[in-house]
């Protein structure tokens, strides 16, 4: 027969089994403050050195822009971005005793990695047909998708930075003139203002 | 308010059961790993737990290859996700009458 600790004991295990099994909480916050750092610092690099000026040409993006240097920026930006938060999580997962490859992590990634996938072939598919301007604002809506579906395996807020990239991203699809300040503002001051959020609440 | 404590179910008297029973209300299969990972018990202690488990007819055991690797995934069955319901209500009626 059971006391009533032991049914209390009982609820409080089945509780955190369920939240463990599905959520993952080690992403750490240093990695959005960082990743829109490099956010930043790669659109004013795009703009200030490589004619990245959609305002004045909105379907390509800027008439003397220089596509293979923007490119390669975004790309290095992704890389870091990625490489930051992937080193960071595994000193937070290592410092919680979890770890950072579990069940939770992969489903993580997987639903992420569908609306991903799919926005970089699409984007892929709009430059071929001239339309390369249409490439920012759909990086915002389709990553603003990712981390929707990214809230059901980490911290539930996750869902509302999605919501906010993707309506960022539809805005910039209409104006097209801003949008490279409004991927500013989703990619890097978004995820600057997240990172601290996520930091100050989970991470002290 | 009186409560049986013995409609509690047998199978769910182990902590461990019932921790693996969590585990997997929650996901549609977990393989033997993934379930040690989150429960912190040995192989032995585990694979005990799931047969007896499997034998409620409770969980139904996927046996399949990963490469050359052997993975099994265990995933709750439909009666099994019924008694464990039944289990919690339980659970919470006891704490209910309490109170």
């Amino acid at each position: 027969m059971k006391s009533p600790q032991d049914i209390s004991r009982d609820i409080d295990q089945i509780r955190s089994i369920m939240e463990r099994s599905t959520k993952f909480p080690s992403l750490a916050g240093w990695a959005g403050v960082m990743a829109g750092s490099y956010a930043l610092a790669g659109a004013a690099a795009a703009h200030f050195l490589f004619g990245f000026r959609p305002e004045q040409d909105p379907a390509r993006i800027g008439p003397d822009a220089d596509l293979g240097s923007i490119g390669l920026t975004a790309a290095a930006v992704l890389l870091l971005s990625v490489l930051t938060a992937v080193l960071l999580t595994k000193r937070k997962a290592d410092r919680q005793g979890e770890s950072m490859w579990n069940t939770a992590s992969r489903q993580l990634l997987s639903h992420m990695a569908v609306p991903l996938v799919t926005g970089g072939v699409l984007i892929v598919i709009l430059h071929m047909y001239g339309l390369t301007g249409l490439a920012v604002p759909l990086t915002l809506i389709f990553y603003g998708l990712a981390l929707f579906s990214a809230g059901r395996f980490t911290f539930r807020e996750i869902r509302i930075m999605g919501v906010l990239q993707l309506l960022l991203g539809l805005i910039a699809s209409v104006q097209l003139e801003y949008s490279l300040i409004l991927w500013g503002s989703g990619f890097g001051l978004l995820h600057i203002l997240y990172g601290a959020l996520m930091y100050h609440r989970y991470d002290r | 308010m009186k409560v049986a404590f013995n409609d509690l179910h047998k199978a769910f008297e182990s902590r461990i059961r019932l921790g693996i029973m969590s585990a997997l209300a929650v996901n549609e299969a977990l393989d033997f790993n993934a379930l040690k990972e989150f429960l912190e018990v040995t192989d032995g202690n585990l694979a005990t737990h799931l047969r007896a488990l499997e034998k409620e007819g409770f969980i139904a055991v996927r046996k399949s290859f990963i490469g050359r690797i052997p993975n099994t995934q265990y995933a709750v069955t439909k009666e099994g996700n019924k008694a464990f319901q039944a289990h919690l209500k339980m659970l919470e009626r006891i704490i209910k009458a309490q109170q």
